[in-house]
């Protein structure tokens, strides 16, 4: 049923979910079982989102290099692959209301309208401001994973992996096996973090999967003899005369170090991607412990619009399990909206679920504290870029904020920050940091950009062949009269 | 454009291959990639240099969050080359500075 | 910041309510003559027009329908300059004022002869000293390579220009702190109360007195007004502005409906010359607008958008601003207006002297602008 026909102008359906990740998956497998018309959108060619990207079609020979956790996937997006569910693939949403949404795809773009709006935008990874990050050869890690997967891609060596959390272990374990030399890992988790995770550990012990895993893959890394550090700071990419990545200067143990390299995988963990939610006008709290914003959503993902909801990582991180359960339970709130299903056998359905959610979820508090990031990397020195589009450094921003600049949104008309093609998502939540500290007010009262259509690039033709044909010349001239 | 800095083709399941152009130059590529995986798989960049300041630039995130991989693909500039899969005979240009507005204009 | 609003604090000649470029620029205006002004303004979401407006300082066709309005706008336009200069000699902050003439393009022969009915009319009020001249399409594309093929021409105002609105905006604020002016951001305000000797203006739990207020709050204004006996009929207008990324530059001159900045960025907007930015958009809307654009510039086709923004434009009913003071509280004055980057100049300059003395400009009857025209 994938929709090949790319020029329909209008459309409609009971259900619109963006994105098909292991939340808009489950939940659109789910919601078509319920008897709902359902379409999925997702930028991606193929259905799996980040964890399970291109699973259906994966590029690497060896299965040992990515894990069982990559394949797992494999079933879930067959089961979505043969529902009856309108999948509409490379296509970008660019613009969503409550009643209706505008995506591209082939150049040219359409409104799809819908009764309920599901958003299953996933995450993208925390900006990691320092030094040097914009030096050709700096790549995160989450890139490298990407390119394993879907073009059984390797970075240049020499490699270098620097940054904290649990994907920085899990891709030095995954380049490890794909025979790839890493020169060094460098952990930028403060001491501090260790103590403070400790404190939650009575939570992690029933996410002790999880806490076994982390453990087998520091295993994995001792066994291939990688060179690990901890406590490392003052990290600092260096280019060569052609403006290309040559080598790192890190400091650890009070002495600075320096090391050849042709990558550095940055990674400082994930945080929502909240560009949909945010330009639906969707309430956004700030997250002390995840250090990002959070969608507002209840226990079953409807947010502060009765008719949108959200599921997975961009309702807050929670992992790949957590997506698919928060997407099953979401369809089951959203049937039950719709009168599909009563409220009671939404209750008993869901009951088993949220059990599991509650499992699943029992390790985030400890692993929050955990990889919190160091403050540098939240916070970075004045010298370093944090715009990377308009480029705009550090010791900008807070000079704007000490001379009274009211928040984000005043900085960008100051500094232009956030205003390239990247619409702020790479510097917006490190120029809210950095306008709270300048001002000594918390990160939630300086508040995040506003974000507007189109949040996905379009063109102004494409825009203007959504326009009826007549209304340029009839708009003109009554504006002619006026002056 | 040193190739010391290629990606490593790592052994794959078969795809067909496809052939574009890079900077004028033929490279292959495998069905299915991006553009921008394509092209730091045959080593070349930095792929752009920026409007601002012209400092050079390489795709840094491959999943559409960054705008560093913008490139002129098929006589459109600033195509996000890591959201673009590669097709037969595609024409790919590294950009230097703000773009031009003349490209394809009518 | 609320140092300055311990109460009982007096020691303030004028708070301006509203820090956008119309209260930004009547408080350097009153700075010029020696006042000790506050700006009290709301906080990061709510500075709007000023923020990323279209920045044209704009003259033909305004006040066709109001010679005091036309010479109002020239005047801002003549003086815009030295606005400049001042700005920038002072604050070192470059702020790409651009006034070597504007273009308002129209798409249809019946839209080019319409406008120039107008115009020419305008010439005629103003005793033949209005300068504007017709292009045809072959005229037009001599002056702009980059016109579409289907434009059927367009009209040429000398004195129009642009400028860079958010530098305009940075440099305002930044002149204004080194004079020692306050900006607290602590706003909306909530009440303003006429005491002996000055006003109280209240910010929630804050407050501050002066002897004048200033009511350049925009919208905001028609809440606050009749609290000091004055009426502000405002209504939003909505319009809309598309951003498109950098390209290289193909357009020296500021039009009606496309600009480009500095910076190459493109700006698309309504068919209003002037449009300040406030929330949302509507895809019909802006594909019109879209539509527009690329018909008068093709090459537009292909480049990417950035950015939309819904404008609100604060409009009065017929379109033309409001200077008045209050006569139940003197010391209390209106400012309103829908053009605050053209009229800036005049802001700072004569409307900000009247408001300091009292004294009337000679360019323009300033009774013109009194919000009596709106009671019968
Ligand atoms: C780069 C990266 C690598 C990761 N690697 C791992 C890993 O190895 N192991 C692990 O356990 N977890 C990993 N994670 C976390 C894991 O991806 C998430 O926990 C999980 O994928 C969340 O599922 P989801 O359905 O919420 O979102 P996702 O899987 O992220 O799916 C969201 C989908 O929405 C699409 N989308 C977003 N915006 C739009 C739009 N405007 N229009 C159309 N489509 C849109 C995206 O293309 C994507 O396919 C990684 C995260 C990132 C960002
Ligand atoms: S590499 Fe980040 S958007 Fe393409």
């Amino acid at each position: 049923m994938t929709r090949a026909d790319s020029n329909t102008s209008t459309d409609y359906v009971d259900l619109a979910i963006i994105g098909s990740g292991p939340a808009g998956m489950a939940a659109a497998i789910d919601a078509a079982e319920l008897g709902l018309r359902v379409a999925v959108i997702d930028e991606q060619p193929l259905p799996g989102g980040q964890i399970y990207r291109q699973v259906s079609q994966p590029a690497l020979q060896d299965r040992s290099v990515l894990g069982p956790d990559y394949y797992y996937g494999e079933s879930l997006v067959k089961q979505f692959s043969t529902a009856a569910i309108e999948r509409i693939g490379n296509a970008s949403v660019w613009e969503a209301s409550a009643n209706h949404l505008c995506l591209t795809r082939d150049g040219r773009s359409h409104q799809l309208h819908f009764k309920t709006l599901l958003l299953a935008t996933g995450a993208q990874e925390r900006p990691v401001p320092f030094p040097g990050w914009t030096t050709p050869g700096v790549m995160t890690c989450g890139a490298a994973q990407i390119m394993l997967k879907s073009s059984g891609l390797a970075p240049a060596e020499p490699v270098v992996i620097a940054g904290s959390g649990p994907l920085l272990l899990l891709v030095a374990c995954q380049l490890l096996r794909a025979g790839i030399r890493i020169e060094a890992l460098l952990e930028t988790t403060p001491a501090a973090n260790y103590r403070d995770a400790l404190k939650a550990l009575a939570g992690a012990v029933s996410g002790w999967r999880y806490l076994l895993k982390g453990a087998r893959l520091m295993a994995e890394l001792k066994r291939g003899g990688v060179n690990r550090r901890s406590g490392i700071t003052n990290l600092r990419a260096l280019a060569d005369n052609q403006g290309k990545l040559d080598r790192i200067s890190y400091h650890h143990r009070g002495r600075e170090h320096q090391l050849a390299c042709r990558t550095l995988l940055v990674h400082q963990g994930v945080v929502p991607n909240v560009q949909l939610s945010r330009a639906l006008g969707i309430d956004h709290h700030w997250d002390e412990l995840q250090q990002c914003w959070r969608p507002g959503i209840d226990r079953w993902g409807a947010s502060s619009t009765a008719n949108i909801f959200m599921a997975g990582d961009g309702g807050g991180i929670g992992g790949a399990l957590v997506a698919e359960l928060q997407g099953r339970i979401a369809a089951l709130a959203i049937a039950a909206q719709r009168k599909q299903l009563s409220d009671s056998e939404r209750d008993a359905r869901a009951a088993p679920l949220q059990r599991e959610l509650e499992r699943q979820l029992a390790i985030r508090p400890f692993l929050d504290r955990l990889y919190r990031p160091a403050p540098a990397f939240l916070r970075p020195a004045d010298e370093t870029l944090v715009c990377r589009c308009e480029e705009v450094t550090a010791g900008e921003i807070r000079r704007i904020a000490r001379e009274g600049c009211a928040g984000p949104n005043q900085a960008k008309a100051f500094s232009r920050a956030g205003m390239g093609p990247c619409q702020g998502r790479l510097c917006g939540l490190t120029v809210s940091q950095l306008m709270a500290e300048a001002r000594e007010v918390p990160v939630s009262e300086v508040g995040y950009y506003r974000i507007r259509s189109p949040i996905k690039p379009i063109t102004l033709g494409e825009l203007a062949a959504m326009a009826a044909p007549t209304n340029p010349v009839k708009a003109a001239r009554k504006s002619a009269q006026k002056g | 454009m040193a190739s010391d800095s290629a990606f490593k083709r790592l052994p794959a399941n078969p795809a067909a291959v496809v052939n574009i152009w890079v900077e004028g130059q033929p490279i292959t590529a495998r069905a299915g990639e991006s553009v921008a995986a394509a092209v730091l798989a045959a080593g070349l960049g930095p792929t752009r240099t920026t409007p601002v300041s012209a400092a050079p630039r390489a795709p840094y995130c491959m999943m559409g969050v960054c705008f560093e991989c913008l490139m002129e693909i098929d006589g459109q500039p600033n195509s996000q080359g890591c959201m673009t899969q590669v097709s037969e005979g595609m024409q790919v240009r590294f950009q230097q500075g703000a773009r031009e507005p003349l490209e394809n204009a009518s | 910041m609320s140092a300055a609003l311990t109460p009982g604090h007096s020691d303030v000649d004028a708070t301006v309510v509203g820090g956008g470029l119309v209260g930004l620029a009547i408080a350097l205006g009153l700075q010029d003559q020696g006042r000790r002004v506050v700006i009290v303004d709301e906080g990061d979401i709510a500075l709007r027009a000023s923020r990323g407006n279209f920045g044209l300082v704009w003259v033909q066709g305004k006040g066709d329908t109001c010679a005091d309005y036309a010479r109002l706008t020239r005047l801002s336009a003549r003086q815009w300059r030295a606005f400049a200069d001042d700005l920038t000699d002072a604050t070192g902050i470059d702020i790409q004022l651009s006034q070597i003439g504007g273009l308002y393009i129209c798409l249809s022969d019946d839209e080019l002869q319409q406008r120039q009915q107008m115009l020419a009319s305008m010439r005629l009020e103003h005793n033949d000293d209005y300068p504007f001249e017709l292009l045809d399409h072959t005229a037009l594309k001599a002056k702009v390579p980059a016109i579409g093929p289907t434009v059927a021409g367009a009209t040429w105002g000398p004195e129009d220009g642009h400028v860079n609105p958010l530098l305009l905006l940075r440099a305002m604020v930044e002149r204004f702190l080194q004079r020692q002016g306050q900006l607290l951001t602590c706003g909306p305000v909530t009440r303003i109360e006429p005491i002996t000797g000055g006003f109280r203006v209240h910010a929630g739990k804050q407050w501050n007195e002066s002897t004048k207020v200033v009511l350049a709050a925009g919208l905001g204004n028609k809440t606050l007004a009749p609290q000091v006996g004055l009426s502000a009929p405002l209504q939003p207008n909505r319009g809309q502005v598309l951003i498109a990324e950098r390209v290289r530059h193909f357009l020296d001159y500021p039009t009606g409906h496309v600009r480009q900045t500095g910076e190459g960025t493109i700006q698309c907007g309504d068919s209003k010359e002037d449009v300040g930015f406030d929330c949302g958009t509507t895809t019909d809307v802006l594909a019109t607008i879209a539509a527009r654009a690329v018909r008068m510039f093709p090459l537009l086709e292909q480049v990417r958008l950035v950015r939309s923004w819904g404008a609100l434009r604060v409009m009065t009913p017929d379109g033309y601003p409001i200077y008045q003071q209050s006569e139940q509280y003197p010391g209390a004055y209106l400012v309103t207006c829908h053009s605050g980057v053209t009229l800036a100049a005049a802001h700072a300059g004569p409307i900000a002297a009247w408001i300091d003395s009292g004294q009337h400009p000679d360019d323009f009857a300033l009774e013109t602008f009194h919000g009596q025209r709106f009671s019968v």
